[in-house]
């Protein structure tokens, strides 16, 4: 599915990926765990494509298309979502405009026929009585005046109309309360599927045992510094960080 | 010592000799026109060391005052009516102005409830119309420049009453059109008269071609009773090659409902100006504006507004989209009386610059001499932010959709001001061919 190789990458000459490695398999649910400042949040964008990044060497490819050649929407109608950390509100631009908007958008970039407004609605209606999003909410300005919750439920919602092959979730679980794990972790689980993948980005092991990945892999310093399965952050939970800090210092 | 000679410029010494043969032809009480003449005559054509015309500097704007349009034929009227687009698909009764005439031919004012009264300006004035007082009814306006020529030069428009109690459902649409080849100047004006009780929606459209050198000076004042209600919508579709002024003034009653929003998309240089009067307490207004500037466009919106009584409330929002190497202007003033306490007072201008050479000018200013009264300004001014354009591409919006769209969530805040679904829609469509001619 996905392949990072020897990934380097800088924001104003500040270097934050080192010659980064992953890989990441057809259906796998990848976690990324590291202290603060190792670079987890800098590659969930560069996968995504924000332009504020230098990318100086390495090569990131999903099932053969190399990414970094892509526009930001070429990269989203590929197959790539990128889950935001702090999903921004957009004031003027209602919910559903915005979602026929991408939606569409996608398709046309497909070359897949347009979904209607009645179409459109039904399949938001499904998906929000799931993530338990009322409808009003569907009729404001995009996450304007949305919860922190709430607005990591919209952006599960848009992740499962949207569809795509390769999600990213940007530290999810942060400011989220436990029913709203919960809500937020079964709005993903039911998305697991044999031909889609995560990239599960998180600090805590909390929201791994809503989450249960397949791999878990340490970040430090700009790089991934051991990688394991599941029972890895069950060790990173006990042990905390500082031995990757040290670890990565000496390399 | 010297006598000091003030030299004039060729457009001052064109509109004096422009008066001198005109006034024998034009309609109603001469002293009036003089007075305004003789006002204008003294300062000249307002300059940058004029505060009010910082930004917009007529001295240098208008090199030379074009000869006032004659009344047009049927062959020209036929011409114009093609450049008469906007508001077309609504239900509305009409009134088309061709080159600062009334048209007749061209107008549908046949959906007017009993009482509603439409006269043309030109007749009106040539017949000393009884409501003819209430012009110049808000005094800040009346030494200002640009409608001291209007006052001096005005030919045609209409006088409207809306009788007291009278609620006209159907809006009634202004329709100007400017249409030839050769430059001409136009002075209309326009005076609404709305008695106790009533309420009204009164469209105006300015339309014209590309290439046509045309000065329009229009001047629509609004004479509001008690409790009534008015919503006015403007839109500047001027050509091209326009040099459009523009005065609104509004002297409101007690318990008024007033709502006016001036959408600008055309004319090479345009400069409207709202002087707001608030005459009867508890009365609310909004002053709201869209432009969309692109080329080498120059936008100015200079708004007073006058709190001379007690307990009202102002709100101004204008948002401004600037592209290219145009410039856009806001400068608003709210000035509070010393008894007009409790006065709320509210302005806010945003603007989006597209390119590295767009300029914007804001000038938010209050001016209070009361000591209980709730006001604020703020004025913005930036690009689009980066953050939110990467948020809707990383849901699949190309760019240029992405920025489509936040353009048109930014505009939409002044626009959602108006509340007819249909004229909103007709503006919404205006942003939306604004927004598709950008790519």
């Amino acid at each position: 599915m996905l392949e990072i190789r020897n990934l380097v990458v800088q924001i104003e000459d500040n270097r934050i990926l080192n010659g980064l490695n992953l890989t990441v398999h057809d259906g796998e649910v990848a976690a990324i765990m590291g202290p603060n400042g190792s670079g987890k949040s800098t590659l969930s964008y560069v996968i995504a494509g924000k332009e504020d990044y230098e990318v100086l060497d390495g090569e990131i490819v999903l099932d053969g298309q190399n990414l970094l050649e892509m526009e930001p929407d070429q990269r989203a109608a590929a197959g790539v979502f990128l889950a935001f950390q702090y999903p921004l509100e957009i004031p003027g631009v209602g919910t559903m405009t915005f979602l026929k908007a991408a939606l569409n958008a996608q398709r046309k970039a497909r070359g897949e026929p347009e979904l209607t407004t009645p179409e459109l609605m039904k399949r938001v209606n499904a998906v929000g009585e799931k993530l338990e999003i009322s409808r009003d909410f569907l009729k404001r300005a995009l996450n304007v005046g949305f919860s922190g919750g709430e607005k990591k439920r919209m952006e599960i919602l848009q992740m499962a109309l949207l569809e795509p092959k390769f999600c990213i979730l940007d530290e999810t679980d942060s400011g989220l309360d436990i029913d709203a794990l919960r809500i937020v972790s079964e709005g993903v689980n039911a998305l697991r599927s044999p031909d889609r993948s995560f990239l599960v980005i998180t600090h805590y092991q909390r929201l791994l045992n809503h989450i249960v990945p397949d791999t878990v892999h340490v970040m430090s310093s700009g790089r991934i510094v051991r990688s394991g399965g599941k029972e890895l952050a069950l060790e990173l939970e006990a042990n905390g960080y500082a031995d990757y800090r040290q670890q990565a210092e000496a390399a | 010592m010297a006598d000091i000679t003030i030299m004039k410029t060729p457009a001052e010494t064109g509109l004096a000799q422009l008066f001198e043969s005109l006034k024998g032809s034009l309609p109603g009480d001469l002293s009036v026109r003089e007075t305004a003449m003789a006002g204008f005559a003294e300062r000249g054509l307002p300059h940058r060391r004029i505060e009010e015309f910082k930004y917009t500097d007529l001295r240098a704007l208008l090199r030379e005052a074009a000869p006032f349009a004659e009344k047009p034929g049927s062959a020209e009227l036929a011409v114009a009516f093609n450049h008469a687009k906007a508001f077309t698909g609504l239900a509305a009764a009409r009134l088309t102005i061709v080159n600062g005439h009334v048209a007749t031919e061209l107008s549908e004012a046949t959906a007017f409830p009993a009482g509603v009264e439409v006269a043309s300006m030109n007749e009106a004035l040539a017949r000393g119309h009884a409501l003819l007082g209430w012009l110049g009814a808000v005094e800040a306006a009346r030494g200002n420049p640009v409608y001291e020529l209007n006052t001096a030069f005005m030919a045609d428009g209409a006088v409207i009453r809306i009788p007291a109690g009278t609620a006209v459902e159907q809006p009634l649409h202004l329709r100007f059109v400017n249409s030839g080849s050769q430059a001409f100047a136009t002075a209309t004006r326009v005076l609404v008269v709305v008695e106790e009780g009533a309420s009204v929606t009164v469209l105006e459209s300015h339309e014209g071609p590309d290439g046509l050198a045309c000065q329009p000076n229009d001047v629509i004042e609004f004479v509001v009773g008690d409790r009534a209600r008015v919503r006015h919508v403007r839109l500047n579709a001027e050509g091209r090659d326009a040099l459009a002024l523009s005065t609104l003034t509004a002297r409101l009653g007690a318990e008024v409902s007033f709502n006016t929003i001036n959408v600008v998309s055309g004319a090479q240089v345009s400069r409207h100006q709202v002087f707001v009067t608030f005459a009867g307490e508890n009365s609310t207004a909004r002053i709201d504006g869209a432009n969309l500037l692109r080329g080498r466009q120059h936008a100015d919106a200079t708004l007073l507004v006058d709190h001379a009584v007690p307990h009202c409330t102002s709100r101004e929002l204008y948002k401004t989209v600037i592209d290219d190497e145009a410039t856009g202007i806001f400068q608003g003033k709210i000035i509070v009386r010393p008894d007009a306490q409790k006065t709320d007072g509210g302005m806010k201008s945003d603007a989006l610059l597209l390119s590295e050479r767009a300029t914007m000018n804001n000038k938010p200013e209050l001016e209070i001499f009361a000591d209980d009264v709730v006001c604020g300004h703020g004025a913005t001014c930036g690009a689009l932010d980066e953050d939110l354009l990467f948020y809707l591409r990383s849901r699949g919006l190309p760019a240029a959709e992405a920025e489509s769209l936040l353009l048109q969530a930014f505009l939409g805040q002044a626009v959602e001001t108006v509340e007819n679904e249909a004229v909103h829609d007709a503006l919404v469509e205006v942003v939306e061919g604004w927004l598709q001619a950008r790519h």
